[in-house]
């Protein structure tokens, strides 16, 4: 067994864990850094696996932009909430 | 139909002044008062709450129509995917032939050094011409649904939180040119080596929310505000579906255009190619930072 073998056999194991990590954690925050990580690994798979434009994308779409775009979600549904307790204390 | 018709006999009843406890429309209807009620219903004219009653009626039919449309379609699909040969089989075209063709004469025929967008931006153009009409669709949905939504939180507090922080603008300042520019060569290149259209986009997009991010959406409006946005995307839709829009007609068959094939491996090489990957990187790039103004503060 190679160590690209080896490193790729970790890169799947990591994959399953953030996986896993990502539908298990409690914190929403967290789940979407864990998921950031996921589309990083997948990424490096990608590279592996001989399809580098489907890494490319992937780095940028799935670790970049979605992440940005949920994060942004995460942000407006907490003031959403702040708000609603604002108005619920007077 | 027996409920409506039901519903409807009703409130003829009612506008005739024939009020019954047992037949009131809506709980919390008291028939002692019908002037000055609470509810707007019983200020409205007749016809208008007909109307009303009729809307009711379509929401209750609502969901099992459109479960009937998505048998419809289900059907439909099925049906189609019959037609196609069986999976795994060694006989068929599209595991021979075909592949054998785009392997062998790929490079030839579209001039694309990459072979992946020679297939997906050349010989299945039109498939792809569909795929973007899917995303601007999706996009325009998204416009609707979040154009002059309010922000969650006001113009000075969105101005205090990305234009404080050091650290985010000095690694702006540093890492922005080169993502843009790493996006433009992964757009140019894209019929010579890996990337393309969208990735390329993909990668512009995120440059243009880190830059608004460290400084803003003042600065960067300067130059990408909506009026430009729509031209850009509609501008680049517009020349994708004319030149692919011949496919409908000649059925996704090959015409000669007046970009040539070119010699392999150059940059102004590979016909259509790299025209249509400008066109789709813009859009997606604007795409993207569109959804993000979107979502930040409910305009772009």
């Amino acid at each position: 067994m190679s160590g690209l073998d080896l490193f790729a056999l970790a890169l799947l194991g990591l994959l399953l864990v953030t996986g896993v990590g990502a539908c298990l954690s409690k914190n929403l925050l967290v789940t979407l850094i864990i998921f950031m990580a996921y589309s990083v690994i997948m990424s490096i798979i990608w590279a592996m696996l001989q399809a580098p434009d489907l890494a490319i994308t992937e780095a940028a779409v799935g670790a970049g932009v979605s992440s940005i775009l949920m994060f942004v979600t995460l942000r407006r549904l907490r003031d959403i909430k702040r708000r609603a307790e604002d108005e619920k204390e007077g | 139909m027996k409920k409506k018709a039901d519903l409807l006999a009703k409130l003829r009843r009612w506008d005739a002044g024939e009020f019954d406890l047992t037949d009131r429309l809506e709980e919390g209807f008291t028939p002692d008062e019908p002037q000055d009620s609470a509810y707007p219903w019983d200020r409205e004219a007749p016809v208008e709450r007909l109307e009303r009653a009729q809307i009711r009626v379509w929401q209750r039919l609502y969901p099992y129509l459109a479960a009937l449309l998505c048998a419809v379609t289900v059907v439909f699909l099925l049906y189609a995917v019959m037609d196609l040969p069986a999976f795994g089989q060694a006989g068929t075209p599209s595991q021979n032939e075909v592949m054998e063709r785009y392997v062998s004469k790929g490079v030839f025929e579209t001039g694309a050094v990459n072979l992946v967008a020679g297939v997906i931006l050349d010989y299945r153009a039109f498939d792809t011409l569909g795929e973007s009409h899917v995303l601007f669709t999706a996009a325009a949905a998204v416009l609707m649904l979040l154009l002059g939504a309010a922000p969650g939180r006001s113009e000075r507090e969105l101005e205090g939180i990305v234009s404080s922080d050091l650290i985010v603008q000095n690694t702006a300042r540093i890492v922005v040119p080169v993502v843009l520019l790493f996006g433009v060569y992964v757009i140019l290149n894209g019929h010579l080596g890996p990337g393309g259209g969208f990735s390329g986009g993909a990668i512009i997009g995120a440059g243009l929310i880190l830059y608004t991010l460290a400084f803003g959406f003042a600065r960067l409006g300067r130059y990408l505000n909506f009026k430009t946005y729509r031209i850009i995307v509609l501008g680049s839709l517009l020349f994708y579906s004319l030149s692919k829009c011949y496919s409908f007609f000649c059925g996704a068959n090959h015409l000669e255009t007046i970009f040539r094939t070119g010699v392999p491996g150059r940059i102004f090489s590979a016909g259509l190619i790299l025209p249509l990957n400008l066109a789709v990187g813009t859009v997606v790039a604007c795409t993207m930072y569109g959804f993000y103004a979107l979502f930040q503060r409910g305009k772009i």
